[in-house]
């Protein structure tokens, strides 16, 4: 099994996501540098957090043409296992991997604060090891976060299955006031239709650990990594 | 040659930024605004080589593809001589 972050010109949080995949799942990984094209050893590979191309143009918009991306979506079509998260997320977007844009939060602010999530569906190679409702406690840190699709995305995303983390209370309750950033129907994170990409703007990678205030990103990187075992 | 590219966010789409602007504009004392729209605005040089039509295809190929996202944003090209 091995994974591999994929670095662009200002990632951010790739070294977090090398740290929880050595430290914390415990399996080989490697930084990818966007010029890389060669995927073909990769069990699963993580967009990281960041400003990559400093977010010009729009946040994700020019990472999408790094050449690294084109076997993202082959590696993505092979079946193989994409975490994209928060610029990640963004990146995959624009990408075409999942539906929908990520734009400016609704009252404009950069919000970095601990938040909770609610597990959606445990039907997810990256939640198969969580019970559906669970409550995630876990950062966010973003501008442009706020998730947004037409009607007909949004009744197929929920029809489907595919919305995997909405923000709620920390009971559980999901309202307009949990939302931090206006997200459509507070969504948090999403999978594509056949559920190896998940993009979410929520830092896992940065809930791994009780001295950084929350443990509770873990189970999502223990599911990918039961997944990916099942998988090879 | 000059092409100009506009990219305003669709219609239906949240602008916090412009109604932060307007809001702003109101309390300056600007009156009888009813929305402010905020878009983005590029000046794109080329090849004098280049002919109008060529042109043409080619920024509108850019503005769909790269300087705008079809999912939340409109995009009008101009080509000036």
């Amino acid at each position: 099994m091995k994974f591999g972050v994929i670095v662009f010109p200002g990632s951010n949080c790739d070294h977090d996501a090398y740290h929880v995949i050595s430290k914390h799942v415990g399996q080989p990984v490697d930084f990818i540098w966007h010029r890389e094209t060669d995927l073909s050893t990769y069990d699963a590979v993580i967009l990281p957090g960041g400003f990559s191309y400093g977010d010009y143009l729009r946040a994700g918009a020019l990472a999408r043409f790094s050449p690294v991306m084109n076997s993202v979506k082959k590696f993505a079509q092979s079946g193989r296992f994409v975490l994209g998260i928060c610029n990640g997320f963004q990146i995959l977007c624009e990408a075409g991997l999942l539906p929908g844009a990520l734009i400016r939060n609704r009252d404009l602010h950069f919000i970095c604060e601990h938040i909770y999530a609610r597990v959606e569906t445990s039907d997810s190679p990256f939640t198969n090891e969580l019970t559906r409702g669970t409550v995630l406690r876990i950062p966010i840190a973003h501008a442009e976060g706020n998730y947004i699709c037409d009607d007909n995305t949004l009744a197929e995303l929920q029809r489907e299955d595919r919305i995997v983390f909405r923000y709620c209370e920390k009971d559980g309750t999901v309202t307009d006031a949990a939302n931090p950033n206006g997200s459509r129907d507070n969504i948090a994170g999403i999978c594509n239709r056949e559920r190896n990409v998940l993009g979410l703007m929520p830092h896992p990678e940065r809930a791994c650990e009780d001295l950084l205030g929350s443990s509770d990103g873990r189970d999502i990187f223990r599911s990918l990594a039961a997944t990916v075992a099942a998988a090879v | 040659m000059k092409a100009k590219v506009y990219v305003n966010l669709k219609s239906g789409v949240l602008d916090p930024q412009g109604k932060a602007i307007q809001h702003s504009v109101e309390l300056l004392g600007f009156s009888g605004i009813s929305d402010v729209r905020q878009g983005k605005y590029f000046e794109i040089s080329l090849d004098e080589t280049m002919d109008n039509e060529r042109a043409l295809e080619s920024i509108e190929k850019m503005a769909r593809e790269v300087l705008s996202n079809p999912i939340i944003e409109d995009y009008r090209v101009e080509i000036e001589a």
